[in-house]
This record gives C-alpha cells, structure tokens and sequence, in this order.
C-alpha cells in the first residue's frame, strides 16, 4: 500500500476532477432525453428515426468518437469540452431511449382517467405521466450515470485528466498498485454514485417501492388478470 | 471541414493499404481479436445464461455482476491484465480483458430473454409432456433469440470500442493509427483511424442486426413488431419492460 499512501492528495484530486467531468454530461444528458423520449414515445415516426440515430451513435466507439467529433463543430480534440460532449452524446443514446419506454411503461388507464378528471395535457404530462415513468426513467439514468463514470477515463487518451491518469502513469511506470487504485476508485464513485440515485429515487418516489420487478411473479398475475 | 478532408486524404493514399502498417492488416488485427473475444464470451455466457434463466436460480449474482461490469473502466482493466499477466503476453491479456467486458451483456441477454417468456407458454410446454431439455432448446430458446442476440450485439460492440483501446499496449489493431496521430499530432492520420472504426463497428452491428432479424422464428418477430395482429396494450407495455430490463444490462463503451 506505499503508493496509495505517499499520493493520497493526487487521488482524491483526480477523483473530484473525475466526478466534475462525469457528472455533467449525466444531467445534461438527462435533462435532453427528456423531450427527446417522449417525443419517440408519442409520434411512431419520430420513434423509428430517435431510435436508429441513438442506436448508430452508440455503436461509436469512445476513441474514434473524440476524434470525430472535434473537426465537425471545431472544438479542440484535447479540450474537456470535447470530453463532455462525447459522453454526453452517449447519455442521450442510451437514456432517449429508456424515457420513450418509461412513458409506454405507464398504464394507459390511468392517462385515461387523469383525462377524464379534466387534466389538461400539460398539466396531466407533469403531474400523472411523468412522475409514473420515474421509476423506469430512473432506472435508465443510473446506467447512464455509471457507464459516464467509466467511460470518463478514456478522456486521458486525448490528454484530459481523470483517474484514467492512473492507467497511463501506473501503466508506463508499471505500478500494478498505481492502475488498480484508479480501477478500484473509478468504480466506487459509479457504484456510490448508482446508491445516491437509487436513494434519491426511493425518496421521490414512494410510491415504487412496493412495485419490486419480479416479473415472474407479474406474469402469473397478469395471467389471473386476463 | 478540411480535417475530414485531410483524413480521407491520408485514408486513401496508396502507402497506407500496402505493408505491415496496411490499414487492411489492422484491420485483420482489430478483427481477429474481437471475434476471439466474442467467441470464448459466448462460449461462457451463454449455456451458463441459459442455466439461469431456465431454472431462475442465481438472477441476483447475475445483476450484480452486470452491474458491478458496467462500472468497470474497460481501459483500466486491460493496462491491469497486461501488467499482471505478462507484457509478454500481450494477446492472452487483451483477450482476458474483452472476454469479461463482454460476458456480461451476453448473459444478461441469455437469461432476460428466457425469462421475458410467457410463463403460460412453458407451462403449457410442460403440460404436454415435453421434457425439461426439450424445454429449453425447442421453446425457451427459439423465444429468447430476440434478447439473446441483441445481448451478444451490445457486447460485440463493448469488443470492438475497447479493442481500439488495446493499441494502447501495443497489439495492433485499428486504434494504431489513433494513438499514433494523437501522439505525433497528426490529425489526419488520427481522424482517419477513427472513420475505419466507426464504419467497421457500424457494419459489424449491421450484421448482427441481420441476423437478429432473421434468426428469430417468424411468430416471435410478428408478435415484437406487431405485424400480423397489433399487440395488445399489456404486450406493448411487456415489451417495453423487457426492452428496459434488455438496456439496463447493456454496459457502456
């Protein structure tokens, strides 16, 4: 544990930076794939085209995308900008998507009679609709966000810094401690991360907690139901 | 918009198809050992996802390894492997890497897709007296397809993006040229790299679309897309919870 201990301070530094560069294109990539989602959901046709395009980004990888992306809005390729918009890129690819399955996931009975009550669209889109999808939306954003957490370290092959800096440095100075450190520290933040939404979800949304996803257990009453 | 020029430029000027460093050997390279890869994560993933999915023990140390994987800097675990594993050998390291970068969406793909099934249709499998294996290979399995093959597409790909990575310590492949054009501030050749990768990812994941289209059995691809009877509201809303517990056991690049 020698190297962990002499450099705490360059750890925990590239930790906060790592978190600052992750944790923007979650939000954003959240707060885009919002309208994005459920325009897929409402409109079939805006659903094939979404779909495709965030499919086709996805299947990009990370290295050719950071590269690409610079010369088409010129950006420089060794900016943090250039970083965050990559991976905010690949949030809205994969979170556009589950919005658009979250608003499906809610029960059409309930859209019909918060309508029948004399909720307007606007109105019924905000307090009926999108607090019903939370839990699958929810679910979509603490992929996002830890995959984010992980692809960030990518960023030190175009010379922006993370705990991907551990790799580079441990790799060519060969201190196994070095690499597993930032492994290890790249992984707590995605899964400590994970647990703060996971709670913040429980806290917002109460009403999910009973609703455990045992599908087996959906199938059979589903079955009855029929 | 010259940058782009300058990449095709460089992609296509005769020294880069012909020796050692040919863009065409690269990609040989590149593809070698994704499809290595890919091959042993199936190998793995697949019969032991099919084992969870068909007896429904172990689902929960499946999530948490799908989870924990997602949380896995690919980059990191390859310069890991290689350190400890040997700089000798290079190809085993990087190969170890992508196996385990890719187990998990194949897995998560294999017994999702078993277990997005109507329990009725394997009941009623039962009830006619098929056997537990004829369970398995004659439904669970043609009706898992769907899931199943976009699982392997999700993990195709996760091989491919960091296999571009493994440049990195030296094995060839298509990040070469990347890395190099970073390094020496060579843009076009950087640039160039990058639109071979991207166009052999997107036609590696068309292929595999290809073939998730046609290998599902036409009942299971009518009911997906609702061709010959639309799908009723409680299918519909199946269907998006099956895509949803598909795209929370896709990892990232």
């Amino acid at each position: 544990m020698n190297w962990l201990s002499n450099n705490l301070d360059l750890v925990l530094e590239l930790s906060i930076q790592h978190l600052r560069l992750a944790a923007i294109p979650i939000v954003l990539g959240f707060i885009i794939s919002i309208p994005l989602g459920f325009i897929a959901y409402r409109y079939k046709l805006t659903r094939g085209i979404l779909l495709t395009v965030a499919g086709l980004l996805y299947t990009i990888p990370s290295l050719a995308l950071l590269m690409v992306l610079p010369p088409l809005i010129g950006l420089s390729a060794f900016s943090d900008a250039n970083l965050v918009i990559v991976l905010t890129i690949y949030a809205v690819a994969i979170m556009a998507r589950s919005v658009a399955d979250a608003f499906a996931s809610v029960d059409p009975g309930v859209r019909q009679a918060a309508t029948a009550m004399g909720y307007s669209s606007w109105r019924r889109f905000w307090a009926v609709e999108f607090p019903l999808a939370g839990p699958v939306m929810l679910a979509g954003l603490r992929v996002v966000a830890v995959s984010t957490i992980a692809l960030v370290t990518v960023g030190i092959l175009v010379g922006v810094q993370s705990l991907g800096y551990l790799f580079t440095n441990g790799f060519q100075r060969r201190i196994v401690e070095e690499i597993l450190t930032g492994v290890v520290m790249t992984m707590v933040i995605a899964l400590a991360i994970d647990l703060v939404l996971a709670l913040i979800g429980r806290a917002v949304m109460p009403w999910a907690r009973s609703k455990r996803p045992d599908r087996r257990r959906a199938a059979v009453s589903g079955a009855a139901a029929t | 918009m010259n940058f782009i020029l300058d990449a095709f430029d460089w992609l296509f000027a005769p020294e880069q198809w012909a020796g050692s460093g040919a863009i065409s050997v690269r990609i040989g390279e590149h593809l070698y050992y994704s499809v290595l890869a890919f091959l042993v994560a199936c190998a793995i993933a697949i019969p032991l996802g099919y084992l969870i999915g068909h007896t429904g023990k172990g689902r929960e140390v499946a999530v948490a390894i799908a989870g924990a994987a997602r949380a896995l800097p690919s980059f990191g675990l390859i310069l890991l492997l290689v350190i400890l594993i040997g700089v000798l050998q290079i190809s085993l390291s990087v190969t170890t890497a992508l196996v385990l970068l890719a187990v998990p969406s194949i897995l998560a793909g294999a017994y999702s897709g078993l277990e997005a099934i109507d329990r009725r249709t394997i009941d009623a499998a039962r009830a006619v007296g098929m056997t537990e294996w004829q369970i398995l290979t004659r439904v669970e399995v043609p009706l898992g397809l769907p899931l199943l093959i976009s699982g392997m597409r999700s993990g195709m790909l996760q091989i491919i993006a960091t296999a571009t990575l493994a440049s990195y310590v030296g094995l060839g492949g298509l990040g070469y040229d990347i890395l190099q054009g970073i390094q020496l501030r060579r843009f076009d050749q950087a640039l160039g790299g990058a639109l071979v990768v991207v166009a052999l990812a997107l036609v590696i994941d068309a292929l595999l679309a290809a073939l998730e289209h046609r290998g599902v059995p036409r009942g299971v691809r009518n009911a997906l897309t609702g061709r010959a009877a639309g799908p009723t509201r409680r299918q519909r809303r199946a269907n998006a919870a099956s895509r949803t517990a598909q795209s929370v056991g896709v990892s990232g690049q």
